[in-house]
């Protein structure tokens, strides 16, 4: 296991180098520049702006620098929100995010597998009709739509919710954000455990386990709900990746100052730095909990041993 | 003599007699205030940055407004009010502006404002080393050596600008500029605390090391969640200030900031979706709030490229657009249209209406055809052309509606195209286009911050329209006690002769307020001060 572990954070190396590069020249390549605007600038003052942050040298010698920055825990300076540094920015905003995510990956996690395991039970039930249109709605219903419509139900309706805003992570502040970016997640995760629970339940280990004659309980929970989870859990890796490094919607509608929003309006904004920083910080996360779902597989499943 | 030129006149006399007509809260008698003195702004996008010598942007300016206060400010209707200078006189040529400064102008820190802090804030603004988006702002009045300097070829201190003492500030300029004490009400003409941005470098704008001499001072700063501010007990005028603190929300999505007032958390919104108007206009109409704002949207002639280098061209297609119908069915909020490229709205300036809209649109229309038809233009050799905007739902509407005008009145056959912002400024700025869609907003209230744009030297004039004499008339009036009589001849000849550009309609800001904010003033520029506000009880 220790072997695997190492083996697995030295490939991260060269992908996560290659991530850098490609997005950096990418990014570059981009037409217009962080400084560009509907009020360009004199030639002198756009001068001595790209000179203060190295856009006027070539392209490849920027890379180094960042390169450089990066290897020293530097993100640099954004170039939008010029008053910080990146790190600054996403030590501000990364928290937000993963607390919102947190929240929503367990209620998705606990609600998405408790519904699909029920539906699975009851195929062609009545309740299995209601969770698996629940699923299909979750999945169809963007959060674009689900914000808003959560803002006008609970707050401009009842006015029993802040409207938006983060106060530091209190409780009425969290409950919309987190509605808002569970609701697709725990869809997803019931139609997978749902999926993968009706296909274990026809393997021949189960039939095997029936003709014994264990009681029903014990047929699911010692020897079904193992490899139902294996699927489950290759989706829950990226997944979480995902939902702790939050939604543009909900950072735009909420005003939860969370990480999400860095992602569009980087990219929008030319936020070179903000680009490359969210960049690098998804991709080392999405290398790490791939190397979690792994050892969670060999966890669950004894025939897989690294 | 207008209303308008009255009270501008009335405004200079009072500043001549000495006379301090300050801006603060006016609490009307017999109103009760609420207990709790706490406002809240929808912000807009979160600003790049709070230096004011280094913002740019209208969110940055509001909030920097009231931060920080500079030698004037410009009241409701675009008069000078003071700041920090009591007075100001001239040399006889107008080219020394000597401004006397009030004693009791102090910083958060509680430390005097003095004029070697403006001498510092002006030299900052042109300093290559600070990079300063708007630098070129201090180039405009022509102040000695700006331009030398921001092009690194003379050294920040010999920037025309001298503290003659601590409270006698003085300014040469190169040639005299009439506006140039109204250009001061601008951020990047504000003082700047010389000791604590050494201290801190660039981190001095952050909460805690921030110094500021406005009517408020940085609390928080949460980016994209919240800026807080507090009143500043050292402000000069603070016992005229009401409100005891002001939190602006950084919401760039118009619903997301309509939700939020509606759900009674924000008090004056930053903006208004279009798509609510009618609803919110029938439902609250006090507290739906539109101001014609000083810019122009308008319709961008490629003029270096076949046939847009036809004046006939430009004319045909800038008259076959039916702007009231685009301002009161498409816009819909109170747009007005527009003929002239300057907004009517500017203080000092009454532009003349051009003939082409004393016309009915009717007989625009006619025009119109055989003006297309004389370029060599007709239904079977239809005129054909991509229609270049940037994406949005907005801009989008007004292509399609005007674009189905053109087919209608002449078979101009269109295409519109889309490009994400940052895209379509790099087509446009590479002249990469046949018609775009473009908009202007004025940086101070005078026509020339408008009309300058279309000099053949001007950085923004992407459509490189050149008039020799459209350009001299422009130069002349940088000097001129009177600039109205050039400015009507410039309009003439860039719109009503050669239509350079197509002027669609007056921008206005569009806000919603709640009935208990008091004193809130709007005015063309958009200059809106928290000080000026009071919250009733409610």
């Amino acid at each position: 296991m220790l072997t695997f572990i190492f083996k697995r954070i030295f490939e991260a190396i060269p992908t996560l180098l290659i991530l850098i590069t490609v997005s950096f020249f990418l990014m570059h390549s981009a037409p217009g520049s962080p400084f560009s605007s509907e009020r360009s600038l004199p030639p002198e003052v756009l001068a001595n702006i790209n000179a203060k942050y190295h856009l006027d040298e070539p392209v490849i010698n920027q890379f180094f620098y960042y390169l450089g920055g990066v290897l020293q825990g530097d993100l640099g300076p954004s170039f939008r929100y010029k008053d910080f540094t990146i790190n600054e920015l996403v030590a501000q905003s990364l928290p937000v995010s993963a607390e919102i995510g947190i929240w929503s990956f367990i209620i998705a996690v606990v609600i998405g597998v408790s519904c699909g395991i029920y539906a699975a039970l009851r195929q062609n039930s009545l309740v299995d009709y209601f969770v698996m249109a629940f699923a299909n709605i979750g999945i169809v219903l963007p959060n674009f739509v689900l914000a808003p419509l959560c803002i006008l139900f609970f707050s401009i309706y009842l006015k029993w919710l802040p409207a938006g805003g983060w106060n530091d992570g209190a409780w009425p502040y969290l409950v919309m954000p987190v509605i808002a970016m569970s609701t697709s997640y725990i869809a997803q995760i019931a139609r997978i455990t749902r999926g993968s629970m009706i296909e274990t339940m026809h393997s021949n280990f189960i039939r095997t386990a029936r003709a014994k004659g264990l009681p029903s309980y014990r047929i699911i929970l010692q020897h079904a709900l193992r490899p139902t989870m294996l699927p489950v859990i290759s989706y829950l890796g990226p997944a979480f990746v995902g939902i702790i490094t939050g939604s543009v919607i909900v950072d735009v509608y909420f005003g939860t100052g969370g990480i999400g929003q860095h992602f569009i309006n980087g990219a929008l904004n030319r936020d070179y730095s903000m680009v490359m920083g969210v960049t690098i910080l998804v991709g080392s996360l999405t290398i790490l909990f791939n190397a979690v779902v792994d050892i969670l597989y060999a966890v669950i499943d004894p025939k897989i041993r690294y | 003599m207008n209303l308008k030129k009255t009270l501008l006149a009335s405004a200079l006399m009072s500043l001549a007699l000495g006379a301090v007509q300050t801006q603060a809260a006016d609490v009307p008698a017999g109103v009760k205030l609420a207990d709790v003195q706490e406002l809240v702004r929808g912000g807009g996008a979160e600003p790049a940055t709070l230096d004011p010598q280094k913002v740019e942007g209208t969110p940055g300016s509001h909030r920097t407004r009231e931060l920080f206060e500079g030698l004037y400010n410009l009241d409701g209707d675009g008069n000078l009010t003071p700041g920090v200078a009591t007075s100001y006189t001239t040399n006889s040529d107008n080219t020394v502006y000597t401004f006397n400064l009030r004693k009791d102008a102090k910083w958060s820190n509680g430390e005097s404002v003095t004029a070697h802090d403006f001498v510092f804030g002006f030299q900052r603004a042109v300093d290559p080393v600070t990079a300063s988006a708007y630098a070129w702002y201090v180039e405009i009045p022509s102040i000695v050596n700006a331009s030398k300097i921001i092009n690194g070829k003379a050294d920040v201190k010999s920037l025309g600008v001298k503290a003659v003492d601590d409270y006698t500030f003085e300014v040469t300029l190169e040639r005299p500029v009439p506006y140039f004490v109204k250009m001061t009400s601008h951020q990047t003409l504000f003082p700047a605390p010389r000791k604590v941005i050494e201290k801190y470098g660039s981190e001095w704008v952050k909460p805690g090391n921030m110094v500021s001499n406005g009517a408020y001072k940085l609390d928080s700063w949460i980016v994209n969640e919240k800026m807080e501010m507090v009143r500043n007990d050292q402000y000069w005028n603070n016992e005229k200030t009401v409100i005891d603190k002001v939190t602006f929300l950084p919401l760039e999505n118009d619903s997301a900031d309509l939700k939020r007032y509606e759900a009674g958390e924000i008090d004056i919104t930053w903006n208004l979706p279009s798509d609510h108007f009618k609803r919110l206009k029938k439902e609250s109409p006090d507290e739906v709030i539109i101001t014609p704002q000083l810019g122009t949207y308008y319709y961008q002639f490629n003029t270096k490229v076949e046939p847009y280098n036809n004046p006939d061209v430009r004319k045909a297609l800038s008259f076959a657009i039916n702007r009231d119908v685009i301002t009161k069915y498409v816009t819909g909020v109170g747009e007005q249209p527009a003929y002239t490229f300057t907004p009517s709205i500017v203080n000092g300036f009454n532009p003349e209406t051009p003939a082409y809209a004393k016309m009915t649109q009717k007989e625009r229309e006619a025009e119109a055809k055989k003006l297309l038809q004389s370029a060599g233009y007709d239904k079977n050799n239809p005129l054909t052309f991509n229609l270049l905007y940037n994406t949005n739902d907005g801009h989008k509407r007004i292509a399609i509606a005007i674009a189905s005008m053109w087919k209608k009145t002449l078979g101009v056959e269109v295409t519109l195209e889309n490009q994400e912002w940052k895209t379509y400024l790099e087509t446009r700025k590479a002249g990469d286009f046949q018609v775009a869609r473009a908009g202007w907003i004025g940086d101070y209230n005078e026509a020339s911050t408008m009309l300058d744009l279309l000099t053949s030297t001007h950085g923004n004039n992407d459509g490189k329209y050149s008039n020799a004499e459209y350009d001299r008339l422009l130069n002349e009036a940088k000097t001129m006690k009177n600039p109205s009589i050039n400015y009507n001849k410039a309009e003439e000849i860039a719109i009503n002769q050669d239509m350079a550009v197509a002027p669609i309609y007056t921008y206005v800001t569009k806000r919603m307020k709640k009935p208990y904010v008091g004193g809130y003033q709007p005015n063309p520029e958009d200059n809106i001060y928290t000080r000026d506000m009071y919250i009733i009880a409610h």
